[in-house]
């Protein structure tokens, strides 16, 4: 409610600077919803979306599906962590769209070049994350475990995994921001359908109205995909841990 | 400590086990107090070094549990009180020595040897029942005799009306409870109780002694119970071991004759209360004044014990 007044009064003061600039470059919040009318009703905006959506989803299942398990074996192997452990460090630090580049000439302009960047964003704060949450439980958690004869894949996925939820739900939600920044990064890039292609037509046209258009599109979508993807689990977490989420 | 700790792999034999034979005859000697001749459970000759440089957790331990009995381990803070714990659970090898189960050295865990942790160490993503009902489950117990059994032990521990509720809904005293019923559930022959009521207030803690002694007694379990007050150890032990700290290696045994039930303000508990804590405070001095003569000793032991610092140092 607070949040919907504090946006109407943004919307206000847009709506008069734009009126004051009279500027082609600085259009206003109405200009910029007749744009996106427009991209609506060609089917362009609805053809982005979808195409976006599918890599986002996509890249983003591969990197949950990597980033986990090596999280954890990471958390459980002392000497996987001392072999690789500098090295993904490293790798975190490197922005994921720095791989493009080596992606497009390795596997051409292709879905997979883009995949590559997205799994390599998403991945690496999965499973720093991971490994974080499963070396910060308490001690007693794992041994209270191996009296109850819990031991091996036992011990992994019925103790550590569930206790070590809260951390990775939180890196798991890191990757979904990490997966999108990618994904966007490459679109803009390598053009081929996408929202980032869109923002980039709006740039050739200098149709500054669409390209706004098209970044509260993509804020419409991260918040509303979040709440849909990590709101249940949060909620369950809150219920059982009797904590709030970061 | 974590990292540094020799820990038994799971299901796997122990490395250097003693033959067994040699070693229970020394136990037999070492147990004298014990009324059974066959201990269920004893420590011999157990030393333990963790790290680098080594430092050396316990000396040439050696004791013995009787079957049934109630032994309590009292002595200083960081003494190695919850060391021997973990040996007896199966938790931690030893460096030289042996731990024996029923006559035969311990290659790690076993369902018949629980523990109750200061932390009660319930597990937050399960409800108490569900909790309770977890060890049955890793046991193989059939879902109909696991749910009769939950319910036996919740009303047990008197918690049958919160059996929904999740670990951080409960009370201290209650998350304790919760954690005693959860170790009971696969019937265990010994229960290792870990410094279970250090966190709790007085009253609360008094109310779950009188619990334990119930339950204990009720079920027939041998307990072997860590605390480091000694008026804890006085009023449940059919026998208290006194251990000394740095390294940690008993200073004495000594015999709880006093009828049951007992209470903290008995004219015997008191007795034997202040008896035991002279001894204690001698040793705690003599430990005290030779740190204060080399303060090597003392740099030395913080270093190889506090291996929080070195968290991310591999990174």
């Amino acid at each position: 409610m607070r949040t919907a007044a504090t946006a109407a009064i943004l919307v206000a003061i847009w709506a008069a600077a734009s009126r004051v600039a009279q500027s082609p470059l600085f259009p206003g919040p109405l200009d910029v919803a007749r744009s996106l009318a427009a991209a609506l009703v060609a089917g362009t905006l609805a053809r982005a979306v979808v195409t976006s959506a599918l890599r986002l989803v996509v890249g983003y299942a591969i990197a949950l599906a990597t980033g986990v398990p090596l999280g954890l074996v990471l958390a459980r192997s002392d000497a996987t962590k001392r072999a690789i452990g500098p090295l993904l460090l490293g790798l975190s630090s490197v922005p994921s769209i720095c791989w493009l580049p080596l992606a497009i000439v390795w596997f051409g302009l292709s879905e997979a070049a883009i995949q590559v960047v997205i799994v390599l964003g998403a991945a690496l704060p999965v499973t720093l994350a991971t490994e974080s949450a499963v070396r910060q439980l308490p001690p007693t958690i794992e041994r209270a475990a191996r009296t109850m004869g819990a031991r091996g894949p036992t011990l992994l996925f019925r103790v550590l995994l569930p206790a070590a939820m809260p951390g990775i739900v939180t890196g798991a939600k890191m990757g979904w921001t990490f997966a999108l920044r990618s994904l966007m990064a490459g679109e803009l890039l390598f053009v081929s359908g996408g929202l980032g292609q869109l923002l980039e037509t709006g740039r050739d046209l200098a149709d500054t109205a669409l390209v706004l258009g098209i970044v509260a599109v993509i804020i419409v979508l991260s918040r509303v995909s979040e709440r849909l993807l990590f709101g249940p689990l949060e909620r369950v977490i809150a219920r059982r841990w009797g904590t709030a989420m970061p | 400590m974590h990292a540094a700790t020799k820990e038994w792999p799971a299901g796997e034999a122990a490395p250097d086990v003693r033959p067994v034979e040699a070693a229970a005859s020394r136990v037999r000697m070492a147990g004298e107090h014990s009324r059974n001749p066959r201990p269920i459970a004893a420590l011999d000759g157990v030393s333990l070094t963790l790290g680098e440089p080594g430092v050396t957790i316990l000396e040439n331990v050696s004791f013995s549990v009787a079957p049934g009995e109630a032994l309590c381990l009292v002595g200083p803070s960081g003494g190695g009180k919850s060391t021997i714990l973990n040996l007896l659970a199966g938790l931690l090898a030893p460096t030289t020595g042996s731990v024996l189960w029923e006559g035969a050295p311990v290659t790690g865990p076993a369902r018949d040897r629980a523990v109750v942790f200061q932390d009660a160490a319930l597990f937050p993503w399960l409800s108490l029942e569900q909790n309770i009902a977890f060890p049955l489950e890793l046991a193989g117990v059939a879902k109909a005799e696991r749910r009769e059994r939950t319910e036996e032990l919740l009303r047990l521990v008197h918690l049958l009306k919160f059996r929904g509720s999740f670990p951080h809904e409960l009370s201290g005293g209650m998350r304790q409870r919760g954690a005693i019923a959860r170790a009971l559930a696969t019937k265990p022959r010994m229960v290792l109780f870990d410094e279970p009521f250090a966190a709790l207030d007085g009253q609360m803690r008094e109310l779950l002694q009188n619990e334990v002694e119930r339950i204990v007694r009720a079920t027939g379990t041998t307990m072997v119970f860590v605390t480091h007050q000694i008026d804890e150890a006085v009023r449940l032990g059919d026998r208290v071991l006194l251990i000394g700290a740095r390294p940690g290696r008993v200073l004495g045994d000594v015999p709880i004759d006093l009828p049951r039930p007992r209470r903290t303000g008995d004219p015997g508990v008191v007795r034997l209360v202040g008896s035991i804590a002279a001894e204690i405070r001698a040793e705690v001095e003599k430990v005290a004044r030779e740190e204060a003569d080399g303060a090597w000793g003392n740099a030395n032991s913080r270093d190889g014990g506090d291996t929080r610092r070195h968290l991310g140092g591999g990174i």
